[in-house]
């Protein structure tokens, strides 16, 4: 078990002219055992920060540490790491049994500890009556548990997941989730995992890594990322619907953002409060709520309504109102959180 | 496309039947004349059931003249070069393209596509452009009449080297990085993942590169001077005489049939192979 220490990291392709910076300078520490996520939109940079420190791209500046080492110059398999990838890349031509045990036949682990290993990994992944079966012959779901077992047989510092769960369909997605989650209590083994998924990001992490555009938005617990969203960036990133982020809306001042999230609105009628005067463009039924387009002024905004209540009809003038403890305000230009409305 | 039609039935059927036929009846012919003694071969017109002397004709080409006139040389010997020679062949050619595609596709060394070009570029070149100088080289090396001769200058194989790179290149990049987190080094990788999976692909280009070396007229032809060199397939033209002496096309036939066994053992043998490797896109 081990921390990893990420020290100002720099990722950037090409030469002179050509070079492009893929991470600008990346500062975390991620604690022992702890499980954390790393999300962004596709091209953010958080595959390629995954595998730098895995070990498979190399480190253009800035250091990682797993534990107390510096690994920037140690091969993948020194790392004392494991990873699961996103297509499982399992060796199609070996059984399980094989598939797990390579990494430990390689590393001349004896024989009969192999056995004890992949039988104790095989266990915790029901995957004991499918050890001598081929990848091919297997789902997508057990794929991606011999994949998982593969880096638990080796016994690692440190777990690392490539997007595991966005091959699978949405059942087995959300029932691999637990089992991810269920692994990690078990063993608690310090975890990286990345996704685009939000849904994932949000029920798996301990402490979630928002990034954007190669640099780290926001680094926080799952609750402090949805509550309190450093940026309008990670504010409509996280959430869906996302955050309304209104600037032209009576009550905001120049240079300042508001935020709202979709549940801390109401839609009351034209005749009633004193909120938004605004009409109603669409509607939309989720099952246990609905989705209202609301347009005010210029902004377009969508208010989440419970189901039970009426809804009001397109093109009716509704007032919106907003919970005053619920408010977020950004800089207009940074986008940057600030404390208040008011300029300071 | 399915469509249901008698006169279309017999149609194709009777396409079939004259393609096979094409094929086979030389082939059948070849057989016919190797069962007779010479004289009945070159009547005419030439019998087409087989006769009764199949088992002295083969005895014949194979051990030789037992009356010892030496006109016939033994084919048994001429085989088993072309057998030394295809073999050699074809397990070289298939570990040298391995070994060359695999450094082509998974390593990054200077000028690596200027040497994949190059490769390839051979591939236009053929044997018969650069026979003289190859000549010159095998004859300097003091290679003429030798296995290594024979062999050495067919080795290198484009084509195959290409088929292999191109076979590389469906292999996932996580394959390679699931085994880099394995802790497999290179050849490591090449010996536990590249190798098993291009088994089938090993297989097609061992039957095509088999039938190409045992095939092979025009080099050896060049580089062998003595009978104890010769392949079978010089063997037969050698025994054509031309001018006044009397060509025995029975033992020629025989030998001619003799020579087809060992391709088409190969193919038979291989063929549920041949066309996995050929087709085969689950991988």
């Amino acid at each position: 078990m081990a921390s990893i220490q990420l020290k100002h990291l720099i990722k950037r392709y090409g030469t002179g002219a050509k070079t492009v910076n893929v991470l600008h300078g990346i500062d975390a520490t991620i604690d022992d055992g702890e499980f954390v996520v790393i999300v962004g939109p596709s091209g953010c940079g958080k595959s390629t920060l995954l595998r730098m420190i895995a070990g498979l791209e190399e480190v253009s500046e800035g250091d990682i540490c797993i534990g107390e080492r510096i690994v920037n110059q140690l091969e993948p398999a020194q790392r004392d790491i494991a990873m699961v990838f996103q297509n499982y890349a399992l060796y199609p031509h070996m059984t399980v049994f094989d598939n797990m045990a390579y990494g430990l036949k390689i590393a001349n682990v004896p024989s009969a500890e192999i056995q004890a290993r992949v039988a104790k990994a095989a266990g915790i992944l029901e995957l004991s009556h499918l050890l001598q079966r081929k990848p091919r012959e297997l789902s997508g779901g057990q794929r991606q548990r011999v994949a998982m077992g593969r880096a638990i047989v080796r016994q690692p510092q440190v777990f690392l997941f490539d997007e595991p769960l966005s091959n699978l369909d949405a059942k087995l997605r959300a029932q691999t989730r637990l089992e991810i989650q269920k692994l990690h209590r078990e063993l608690g083994i310090t975890s990286l995992f990345v996704t685009h998924d939000q849904v994932e990001a949000m029920t798996l992490a301990q402490r979630m890594m928002v990034m954007n555009g190669g640099v780290v938005e926001q680094f926080g617990t799952p609750e402090e990322v949805y509550n309190q969203p450093a940026t309008t960036f990670v504010a409509s990133f996280m959430g869906a619907p996302p955050m309304n982020l209104l600037s032209k809306v009576p009550g905001v001042p120049v240079g300042r953002v508001l935020g709202i999230r979709p549940e801390h609105m109401h839609v009351l009628p034209e005749s009633e409060g004193s909120g938004w005067l605004g009409e109603v463009e669409a509607l939309e039924m989720l099952g246990a709520e609905r989705l209202v387009y609301v347009r005010v002024g210029e902004e377009r905004l969508i208010v989440r309504v419970d189901e039970s209540t009426q809804p009001p009809a397109i093109g009716a003038h509704v007032r919106v109102t907003a919970r005053d403890d619920r408010l977020h305000w950004f800089h207009a230009e940074t986008g940057l959180r600030v404390a208040s409305g008011a300029h300071e | 496309m399915i469509e249901r039609n008698r006169f279309l039935d017999v149609l194709s059927h009777l396409v079939l039947v004259l393609g096979v036929a094409v094929v086979a009846f030389p082939v059948y012919v070849t057989f016919v004349a190797s069962t007779h003694t010479m004289q009945e071969v070159v009547q005419a017109p030439m019998p087409l059931w087989p006769g009764a002397h199949a088992w002295e004709n083969y005895t014949v080409a194979l051990f030789g003249d037992p009356s010892g006139s030496g006109a016939t040389p033994a084919v048994g010997r001429m085989m088993m070069v072309s057998l030394i020679t295809a073999l050699v062949i074809s397990f070289a050619k298939i570990s040298m393209s391995l070994l060359s595609a695999f450094a082509i596709v998974y390593f990054k060394f200077p000028f690596r596509m200027a040497i994949f070009w190059a490769i390839f570029m051979t591939l236009m070149l053929p044997v018969e452009v650069r026979i003289g100088p190859t000549y010159q080289v095998v004859a300097d090396l003091g290679m003429l009449n030798t296995y290594a001769g024979l062999t050495v200058p067919l080795v290198a194989s484009a084509t195959a080297t290409f088929l292999f790179r191109q076979f590389f290149l469906t292999i996932p990049d996580e394959l390679v990085e699931a085994a880099r987190m394995d802790g497999a080094g290179p050849m490591r990788f090449f010996k536990d993942v590249l190798l098993p999976l291009s088994t089938s692909s090993m297989a097609a280009l061992f039957v095509i590169q088999f039938i190409y070396g045992w095939n092979q007229y025009l080099w050896p032809l060049l580089v062998t001077t003595e009978e104890r060199m010769y392949p079978v397939v010089i063997g037969i033209k050698r025994m054509i005489s031309g001018g006044d002496a009397q060509t025995e096309w029975n033992i020629v036939m025989a030998t001619a049939m003799l020579a087809m066994i060992p391709p088409a053992l190969v193919v038979i043998l291989m063929q549920k192979w041949f066309v996995k490797g050929l087709v085969d896109t689950e991988k």
